[in-house]
């Protein structure tokens, strides 16, 4: 029976599906690349949760009415899982929120967005976050054609509460890992939950942001660029990272993290910390909103300190990587959607407003204002510091598809239940990188 | 009553044959005739059988024996992904994990279910009766994912439990259920029971109510506690039924997806992956088709294997 309602529902939905290809007209070849003025329908799969792209969608509308969105949704997890086949399907999306990036550009599946990169003036862009989406020919990212654009260029660091900080006597930010750990100490000593993280599976692990920020505090972030980039004979086991991952295991055996970390959901996590459930979380600026929301005037941010006196700070810093399906019927109007989102005024509004990030876009647009009192006013002024400094990188979650479910998750959960160390933890990611590469 | 049964079933067959013989008519045309509109009957069944089970069946095999991302050409690599199933830990782990989830899903449900049932059978037979199958059954109604979340939150480190735990003075106990690294699968297992117990009880109590009471009350005459009561009569009376119970939780238990994936994703570490869970990852994260494939023929082996053996012997008890 469940099958049978199951098929009748797939029929169904394949009939809808024939009635709207039906109705969205073929892309026109025109000279300018826009959206043009016959009506037009943009299908569009974005990542539930995350309300940035609904909205821009909603005022590109606005600006362009003959413009009108399909759009699906998923879970993150669900999109990594879905997208290979959304990109080869018959009736692939104009515009698609892209999990990872390089196996799909290098499978054909993704659309080469030189000629636009050309026509808009992007690579004139300074943000150095471009880089990120090129994918070179041998499939290592950083550099070669570009295959994405970001809708804004995140940030991560330490967030704080306030109160909790005040009463722990951090007075200004710490300047040196040292300081750091010494206010994690005092935390810990004040019966303060030191650090509030995620950690469950179905999440994904949340310890993969303290552990990469010690790994930038202690080292640099160019060989773990690398490594996220997929170089050839990159390798995470480094004796830096190793220091790095003992800081991590001496916090996690100290006890600065919840003690049911294993079980704990993304926005469980985000929700005790807004009751006040732990000093620090580390987390990125599209939580920017929720903090405000929960936790008005309380909420401060700094970056990962360095280890060494005379090092810089660092973050990951990723932009919201949207693609053009290779087949996409309206891939101008997507790619014209795209360009507009980071020099449009209202857009770039509503990136900060609603996305909490920098909205990158040409050098010499004005950075949109934000409300007194919220935290988008310190993340923003720390992307300048990271941009200054050279010092941003990607996650190492997104090294390869699978390296964040079938690597770090598990072993990092693994060194949570006392069952992993340092070394081993980086050994073991290390082996599922290499198994995964050679695929 | 299994000897009724075969009678009833050798009278309807013969039923067909006598006034076909009677009316003249050849009797080889209607027969054919109705195998016919028989097959006709059974026809659009079959092809919804074919086009979604068996050919999806077929096409799994096929995959197994190749390299395959799901989009690009598909490169030929006989055994290869087999043995590479076979011999990666951390996939066979998921086989043992699945094992032991057949303790929790079938043994506990199956066994708890006859015990239930049968005081059901013996003190509850009024309203009372009606109304704890339907509390039990309820389970078997509500979407097992959803089912999958509530209970997430239940046994959550501030959850209910927990916190029922903390009243009657056990705090010691207390722990992140889904996230313990000794105790995430058997919670998991506790899961499956609350959904399959109701199953396995509906199931046997409508066994037991088709025994002949007489049998009870003759029993009881003679001084029978509940307990012979349960040894003599009921449980060798009702093996069919505990068969069926048996093989619908095994296959539930080895096959288990929804359940683990939605409480805990096979976390933490991999202490609650089971088959159904890395056949996904496999196929779905990694775009490994072949592989995921390979796993997926052997865990259906691997229930085939264990399922078959029941069914014989409950043919056998059968006759």
């Amino acid at each position: 029976m469940k099958r049978l309602i199951s098929f009748a529902l797939s029929i169904l939905a394949l009939l809808a599906l024939f009635a709207m290809m039906a109705q969205s007209p073929k892309a026109v070849a025109q000279d300018a690349v826009d959206c043009g003025t016959e009506p037009i329908t943009l299908r569009g799969y974005f990542e539930t949760g995350f309300d940035l792209p609904f909205r821009l969608a909603e005022e590109f509308t606005n600006q362009y009415p003959n413009v009108t969105w399909d759009i699906s949704q998923d879970q993150f997890t669900n999109l990594i899982n879905a997208t290979p086949r959304l990109l080869s399907g018959d009736n692939p999306p104009d515009l698609i929120r892209l999990p990872t990036m390089v196996s799909f550009a290098t499978q054909g599946l993704l659309k080469n967005l030189d000629d636009y990169a050309a026509a808009f003036g992007w690579n004139d862009w300074p943000v150095p976050q471009l880089n990120q989406n090129r994918v070179a020919e041998d499939g290592t990212r950083g550099s070669g054609s570009l295959y994405a654009m970001g809708l804004n260029y995140s940030l991560t660091g330490i967030f704080y509460n306030r109160e909790l900080a005040a009463q722990i006597g951090m007075t200004e930010a710490p300047a040196r890992l040292a300081e750091f750990e010494e206010l994690l100490a005092a935390a810990k000593e004040a019966g303060l939950l030191p650090i509030m993280q995620w950690g469950s599976a179905r999440s994904g692990m949340g310890l993969a942001f303290p552990l990469q920020a010690l790994m930038a505090s202690v080292g640099s972030v160019d060989p773990i660029n690398d490594w996220i980039f997929q170089k050839p004979g990159a390798t995470i086991d480094t004796p830096e990272n190793l220091v790095a991952a003992q800081h991590l295991a001496d916090w996690i055996n100290n006890g600065y993290f919840p003690e049911d970390i294993n079980a704990i959901e993304y926005t469980d996590a985000n929700a005790r910390f807004g009751q006040g459930e732990g000093v620090f979380i580390f987390n990125g600026d599209w939580q920017n909103a929720g903090y405000d929301t929960d936790m008005p005037g309380n909420v401060g941010f700094f970056l990962m300190p360095p280890a060494e006196e005379g090092g810089s700070p660092a973050g990951m810093s990723a932009p919201l990587t949207f693609g053009i399906a290779a087949n996409a019927v309206n891939a101008d109007c997507a790619a014209f959607f795209l360009n507009w989102v980071a020099s449009n005024e209202t857009a770039r509004q509503i990136g900060v407003d609603v996305g909490g990030s920098n909205p990158g876009g040409p050098s010499g647009l004005p950075m949109p204002a934000v409300a007194e009192g919220s935290i988008t006013n310190e993340t923003l002024a720390a992307g300048f510091v990271v941009g200054e400094a050279g010092t941003s990188m990607d996650f190492i979650a997104n090294a390869t598809s699978a390296i964040f479910a079938q690597g770090w998750t598990p072993e990092l959960q693994k060194m949570v239940g006392g069952r992993q160390d340092a070394a081993g933890l980086l050994q073991a990611v290390q082996a599922e990188y290499e198994r995964q590469l050679s695929e | 009553m299994p000897a009724r049964l075969t009678m009833t079933m050798k009278t309807s067959d013969n039923r067909p044959a006598a006034p076909a013989s009677s009316r003249q008519t050849t009797p080889n045309k209607v027969a054919r005739r109705e195998a016919i509109i028989g097959w006709l009957f059974v026809l659009p069944a079959l092809v919804m059988y074919a086009v979604f089970v068996l050919l999806p069946l077929l096409m799994s095999i096929q995959y197994s024996f190749f390299r395959w991302n799901g989009i690009g050409p598909m490169t030929w690599v006989g055994l290869d992904n087999y043995s590479r199933v076979l011999a990666d830990s951390d996939l066979l782990g998921t086989i043992f994990n699945s094992l032991r989830l057949v303790v929790f899903f079938s043994f506990i449900p199956v066994s708890l279910g006859l015990v239930v049932a049968s005081i059901m059978h013996r003190t509850a037979t009024g309203r009372f009766g009606a109304v704890a199958r339907t509390v039990l059954f309820l389970p078997q109604v509500i979407p097992l994912v959803a089912a999958g979340i509530i209970w997430g939150w239940l046994l959550a480190l501030p959850g209910l439990i927990n916190e029922v735990l903390r009243a009657i003075g056990l705090s010691d106990v207390t722990r992140a259920w889904l996230g313990d690294f000794d105790w995430a699968l058997p919670a998991v297992g506790f899961i499956g029971v609350w959904v399959l117990l109701g199953f396995c009880t509906v199931l046997l109590w409508t066994g037991m109510t088709k025994l002949d009471p007489a049998l009870f009350e003759s029993a009881r005459i003679d001084g029978a506690s509940w307990f012979t009561e349960f040894t003599r009569i009921i449980v060798p009376l009702l093996r069919n039924e505990i068969g069926v119970c048996l093989t619908v939780t095994v296959i539930a238990a080895l096959a288990a997806f929804d359940i683990v994936y939605v409480s805990t994703a096979g976390g933490p570490g991999n202490s609650t992956a089971v088959p159904g869970i890395q056949i996904y990852v496999l196929a779905f994260t990694e775009q490994r088709i072949g592989p995921a494939s390979a796993l997926a023929v052997i865990l259906t082996a691997l229930v085939l294997i264990i399922i078959i053996p029941f069914q014989r012997l409950n043919r056998e008890a059968t006759q």
